[in-house]
């Protein structure tokens, strides 16, 4: 099997300044590509992904070679890192339409998975997610695909019965994409 | 729309209600009145008359408050004020009104930029709304209608509290995942 040219790195826990500076320190040491990545606070913890590539003639990089240059992180033991390979994803095919869900309402238990498997019901595909807790306050907004022949109208529906089912409300909206 | 009626609206100050607003408690998310659309309301009834009062009292006592929808102080109906006079972003303005029951006629020139609101304290949010903007609705008291033209800042605050009225909040109209942001600063 040959050495896979893709990886994904994981890096969850105490937030302090310099998380990203070290670990983009030593990807970039190994001739690591950093392609796309994500990070945010998740009620203050660091978590941050990232898919770097292996670039032209360093291509013989191993998933333990990235840990031992990101050991710097874990040595406080408050810094989990995990590498994993990758491989390639194809861009499915755009025949869907997009739309911003949002939720919210008092927390409990079970509302992202309830309106989650709406949406799976109708076979739309969630691309983004964030959801936030505040006090009381459960606020979810997903950005979705639904397939080019559903129908809108009815997924909306299910998703507010669902909603209302465990107290709280949800407003489905097109994208609005201006190209100029 | 008239000019007419711009300056009626201007002309417009609480005074006019003839009765003392009093300065109610401002309800949080996740309390179902600001989920609940709000019925059209007889704007001449003295209960309005009084609310229409309080929600300019509360607005006018609560630091960098440019508007108060009914459904933030526990009561749902189309009822609301406004006042962007001192906001930096305020174009058009027609100081402090009232306005029951009231309507976009006419809305374009669509404009991303990020709001807050006293019932989702914890939270800003990157929401498009229109830039130019035709409203219409009553007065409390007289009920007269108006119908007027406004922009910017105003017409994003109308539109912030129409939404109120109808039992939307800004966090249902952000434009993504990405667009709901812990707040920073309070006022």
């Amino acid at each position: 099997m040959s050495t896979p040219r893709q990886y994904a790195v994981t890096v969850l826990g105490h937030d302090r300044p310099g998380i990203i500076a070290e670990a983009t320190e030593g990807l970039a040491g190994l001739g690591l590509n950093i392609e796309d990545s994500t990070m945010t606070l998740l009620r203050g913890h660091f978590a941050m992904m990232l898919l770097c590539s292996v670039e032209g003639s360093h291509g013989r990089v191993a998933p333990s070679e990235i840990e031992h240059a990101l050991t710097g992180l874990t040595v406080a033991g408050d810094l989990d890192v995990s590498v994993r390979p990758v491989t390639d994803e194809p861009s499915p095919a755009s025949a869907s339409s997009s739309w911003v869900l949002t939720v919210h309402g008092g927390d409990r238990p079970g509302i992202v998975s309830a309106v989650a498997g709406q949406v799976a019901a109708a076979g739309g595909n969630i691309t983004d997610l964030t959801t936030r807790l505040s006090g009381d306050l459960y606020l979810l907004v997903a950005e979705l695909d639904l397939p080019a022949d559903a129908d809108a109208a009815a997924v909306e529906a299910a998703i507010k019965e669902t909603a209302q089912q465990v107290g709280v409300t949800a407003t489905l909206r097109a994208v609005e994409a201006d190209d100029l | 729309m008239s000019e007419a009626d711009s300056q009626r609206l201007s002309a417009w100050t609480e005074a006019e209600l003839g009765v003392e607003g009093r300065v109610l408690d401002v309800v949080r998310a996740p309390d179902p009145v600001l989920a609940t659309a709000g019925e059209p309301i007889d704007p001449t009834l003295p209960d309005w008359v009084q609310l229409a009062a309080d929600l300019v009292a509360t607005m006018r006592v609560s630091p960098g408050c440019v508007g108060l929808a009914a459904q933030q102080v526990g009561v749902a109906a189309q009822i609301f004020c406004v006042d962007v006079s001192d906001h930096p972003k305020t174009r058009t303005h027609h100081g402090t009104f009232v306005l029951c029951n009231a309507e976009v006629v006419e809305a374009s020139r669509n404009e991303r930029a990020r709001e807050g609101c006293m019932s989702v304290p914890d939270f800003t949010g990157d929401v498009k709304r229109a830039t130019r903007l035709v409203v219409t609705g009553q007065l409390p008291g007289t009920g007269e209608q108006v119908t007027v033209a406004t922009d910017a800042f105003e017409a994003r605050a109308l539109l912030h509290e129409m939404d109120h009225c109808a039992g939307y909040l800004f966090i249902d109209r952000v434009a993504g995942a990405h667009a709901i942001h812990p707040r920073q600063t309070y006022l």
